[in-house]
């Protein structure tokens, strides 16, 4: 017994559709990356991706590593708490092959400025000076020694 | 090469299989890093910032952050004693070079490093039409860079104004709170050379951190509490003209 009269239509538009939907899947998989929802609405591997980007700044702990002549003058100073790159600049190339890059010389006078130039918005426990008047534009090395800053301090670093 | 349908189909599913680790790509870069045991965040101590820059120059120059753009930036306040909803503020670069002396004496006058908030319940990653950007497994937000269509949605939608749009990628950037350090076991570029210990990064998921036992001892606010973006950047000092 036939339950519709001319079905026929009916599985040709059923057809269209498994089709439609089949080529959507396809596309869909190919087109969304592998690990997209992987944790969340995005792309799981953009983390990885960002986490294996280089460094620039090798950390003090490394400095520290070879540089133990100058650790001992700075542990002992109120510089202790001053990072070696925060003066430096960025030296993980340095860290990696000491030949490859040199740390440039600073130029106190201008250095220095930088944190204890006075300004009336710095904590006023901060050590600070009128640079112009403390000192007339002098490098700072003449009498302070950077990584132990205290006049009384010695030490030739 | 000859080859039946019968080895054709067999064939099939080991090459999806192999497909599959082709897709994969590269192992992680990080093999002893586990998102699941770390919630980042950072402590700023306002009574500590000097002004100096350092944070600002260290970040352009760990995170390639183009001139003129900023990922952090160190803004300086001035308010009357009356006047607290009317601060005058003023960042001159960033604050990259640090600041000259102010020409107004008398007031309070304080220094406020800022940066990406890593907010928990984030209003910019809600608004991405694409899903590039999102907050990671260990809370930290971040732009996936080959996703991003430099619509602009999320720079409108931080309330905090941290995004901007990199001019040489024409994608939205900002802070990552230097993922690609701290997942190697370092600390921020920022936090590393800021020489009055201002910034701290902090891991809210590890109990030994001592940011746990300075937040029970200290009262610390976030920016724009009444936001509620879950913000965990906690600022220690922070005055109620800042914005």
């Amino acid at each position: 017994m036939k339950r519709f009269k001319d079905s026929e239509h009916l599985f040709r538009l059923a057809a269209v559709f498994v089709v439609g939907i089949t080529l959507f899947l396809i596309l869909r998989g190919l087109l969304v990356p592998h690990s997209f929802g992987q944790y969340g609405h995005y792309r799981g591997k953009a983390i990885t991706e960002i986490a294996a980007l280089p460094i620039a700044y090798a950390g003090h702990q490394v400095c520290e590593g070879c540089h133990t002549d100058v650790q001992d003058v700075k542990s002992k100073g109120v510089h202790k708490g001053v990072a070696c790159e925060s003066c430096h600049g960025p030296l993980a190339k340095h860290a990696e092959d000491p030949a490859s890059v040199q740390p440039e010389k600073l130029d106190t006078a201008k250095l220095c400025v930088r944190c204890h130039e006075a300004n009336v918005a710095k904590p006023k426990n901060f050590p600070q000076v009128a640079s112009e008047d403390h000192s007339g534009g002098a490098a700072c090395n003449s009498c302070h020694k950077p990584h132990s800053p205290a006049m009384n301090a010695g030490g030739s670093q | 090469m000859k080859m039946t349908r019968r080895q054709l189909l067999v064939l099939l599913p080991a090459a999806a299989v192999a497909w599959e680790h082709v897709l994969a790509g590269t192992p992680e870069a990080s093999p002893n890093y586990d998102m699941t045991e770390h919630w980042w965040g950072m402590l700023i101590d306002i009574t500590k910032c000097i002004g100096c820059g350092s944070c600002v120059r260290a970040c352009q120059l760990e995170n390639h952050v183009p001139d003129d753009y900023f990922r952090t930036w160190v803004e300086r306040y001035h308010v009357t004693d009356w006047e607290m909803e009317y601060p005058k503020v003023d960042s001159p670069g960033g604050g990259k070079n640090g600041f000259r002396p102010a020409r107004e004496e008398g007031g309070k006058n304080f220094f406020v490093p800022k940066l990406c908030n890593h907010c928990a319940d984030s209003p910019c990653t809600q608004v991405c039409p694409v899903g590039a950007t999102f907050v990671s497994p260990d809370g930290v937000v971040l732009v996936d860079q080959k996703y991003c269509l430099g619509c602009r949605y999320c720079v409108q939608a931080c309330p905090y104004g941290c995004r901007f749009i990199n001019p040489n990628t024409k994608t939205a950037n900002k802070c990552t709170l230097c993922y690609h350090r701290i997942t190697k076991g370092l600390t921020t570029a920022c936090c590393e050379v800021c020489p009055t210990a201002t910034r701290q990064l902090a891991d809210l998921k590890n109990p030994k951190d001592p940011i746990h036992e300075f937040l029970k001892t200290h009262s610390v606010q976030v920016l724009k509490p009444h936001l509620a973006t879950g913000s965990k950047c906690f600022y220690y000092g922070l005055d109620g003209a800042v914005r």
